[in-house]
């Protein structure tokens, strides 16, 4: 005996003209929750337009209503880049840039643009895995991603605000791209690869301590661009950087074993 | 799917979770772990020691955070010391120091996220593990606050969170009382006990009552060295009538510190 309502009683369900008791009805509607194949014989009928209408105004609606707001990009996803403390120290390389170039403006003598570039990320990098200046340095210090993995990327995020900002530096005073950029990047490889063995920080600190006195402070003094930032060095500086980057990646182990720097 | 704790997937042939053999610690140039001889298996270990004993340099060593100057330290089975690689050792510890340091502008959630990526848990168990670390703080209502706008006892609570987002195999609490009300408190003291069942667990703390209400042993600390390791019960039995303190516990610390100092004077 077949227990599926007849196919005049689905005809009668799904009419709401017709007149079907109450007890019926609630049977047949018990059964079409739990059987596909009757629920597939109910007559569309007016529910089928029905249904197409609030459809097409919910299509309406969307359209012309404000567009989904965005999903706001994760702080910490940002943070594996960059973190807040370093802005303060980008702000500043920015703004002495901007100095140098106005300097450069007033004096075209002196390539204050190029004397600065190898030192410009620096502070940032330095800055990036510091004791001292990362609030939660003790906390992350005793993590997995502690070192080396976190320093790139912290320097990476560096380099993405101050290479920029060399460029345009360099396009307003006219000043060869590539002298701008490389030592930048070789000076950034160097305190990596140094910073494996005294620290970053300090290594910073020294590289760019000795950069002052022995480039800087003489070009200024004498009004002469240094042989070592002369048109024709980029193939020196581009291998140089090379160098150190690797140098930089044979001490990765360092970064990851316990020292007393940083 | 059932997440594997770090505990449960840790080697297990390892004797002890922590070993320390004749451990020697440098707080700058100062010797502020000397000689300590200690082991440590699961269970929640409460780590007394009057203010300067050398407990916060311990914990920091334990958390690989600092080299030790001497002796051997051994933890999950890895050598502690200058030569050991030790991604996999930190992967399964969790540190909340007593400086807690945070940045400000982050979310409860976003902190936590952070630390977990820091910590190498795979992509897809973060989000879960996540909320159910911060659901056991009792943080989830502040969990989308920014974390410069907690209180003193939250942000211990956020620290908390973070320091159990991995499941550790060894976790290492420096003060994690402190700024939280007594219920607050008796709901930690639960926490403890719940992660102690199949971790290792390390609480440095200056409040007794904390460890008797929640540790399962106790180690005492004093100028650096061991002064006594061993149960509840151990630590009451070494008060009597006449020892300061407000509780039996506590006269059996003040007693022990005492024979301890006139033991080392003579």
């Amino acid at each position: 005996m077949s227990t599926h309502p007849s196919r005049a009683m689905l005809a009668r369900y799904a009419d709401r003209e017709a007149v079907l008791d109450e007890v019926t009805m609630w049977s047949v509607e018990t059964h079409l929750e739990g059987c596909a194949d009757c629920r597939s014989h109910v007559p569309a009928g007016d529910n089928q337009a029905l249904l197409d209408r609030i459809a097409a105004g919910l299509d309406q609606g969307i359209a012309a209503g404000p567009a989904p707001a965005r999903r706001r990009r994760s702080q910490a996803v940002r943070n594996r880049w960059l973190v807040w403390h370093l802005v303060p120290w980008l702000t500043m390389t920015v703004a002495v840039l901007g100095c140098a170039v106005l300097l450069q403006a007033l004096d075209p003598r002196v390539p204050l643009v190029l004397l600065l570039a190898p030192i410009a990320p620096l502070p940032g990098v330095a800055i990036a895995w510091s004791r001292r200046h990362d609030p939660a340095w003790e906390l992350i210090a005793g993590t997995p991603k502690a070192g080396l993995t976190l320093l790139l990327r912290r320097t990476a995020g560096v380099l993405a605000v101050v290479v920029p900002a060399l460029a345009l530096a360099s396009n307003r005073t006219g000043v060869s791209l590539a002298l701008a950029l490389l030592p930048c990047l070789a000076f950034s490889a160097a305190t990596i690869g140094l910073g494996g063995f005294i620290g970053v920080h300090r290594a910073a600190v020294w590289l760019g301590s000795l950069w002052t006195l022995a480039v800087v402070v003489p070009s200024i003094a004498t009004a002469h661009p240094p042989a070592v930032l002369q048109s024709g060095t980029s193939g020196f500086w581009a291998l140089l950087t090379l160098i150190l980057a690797g140098l930089a990646a044979t001490r990765a182990t360092n970064f990851r074993r316990l020292s007393s720097h940083n | 799917m059932r997440t594997v704790s770090a505990a449960e997937s840790a080697p297990t042939t390892y004797p002890w979770a922590v070993h320390a053999q004749e451990l020697r610690v440098k707080a700058g140039r100062h010797l502020a772990v000397d000689g300590l001889d200690l082991a440590l298996d699961t269970g929640v270990h409460g780590l007394l020691g009057p203010n300067g004993a050398g407990k916060t340099t311990l914990m920091r060593a334990l958390a690989t955070v600092i080299r030790p100057a001497g002796g051997r330290l051994t933890m999950l089975g890895e050598t502690v010391d200058g030569r050991a690689d030790l991604r996999r050792l930190r992967r399964g510890l969790g540190y909340l120091p007593q400086q807690f340091g945070f940045y400000p502008r982050f979310t409860v959630r976003e902190f936590v996220e952070y630390m977990a990526w820091l910590k190498e848990m795979p992509k897809a168990e973060i989000p879960g593990a996540v909320q159910r670390s911060i659901d056991r703080v009792g943080l989830a209502a502040k969990a989308g606050a920014r974390m410069k706008t907690l209180s003193g006892g939250m942000l211990r609570r956020a620290g908390i969170a973070q320091a159990i987002v991995n499941d550790p195999a060894v976790l290492l609490l420096d003060e994690p009382t402190v700024g939280l009300d007594p219920e607050q408190r008796l709901d930690f003291r639960e926490l403890l006990r719940d992660i102690g069942v199949d971790s290792c667990v390390l609480v440095s703390t200056h409040l007794v009552e904390d460890v008797v209400a929640a540790c399962s042993d106790v180690i005492v600390m004093n100028e650096g060295g061991l002064v006594h390791q061993g149960a509840v019960d151990t630590l009451i039995a070494q008060g009597g009538e006449g020892d300061a303190g407000d509780s039996p516990a506590e006269r059996g610390y003040s007693a022990l510190l005492r024979r301890h100092r006139s033991a080392v004077a003579r």
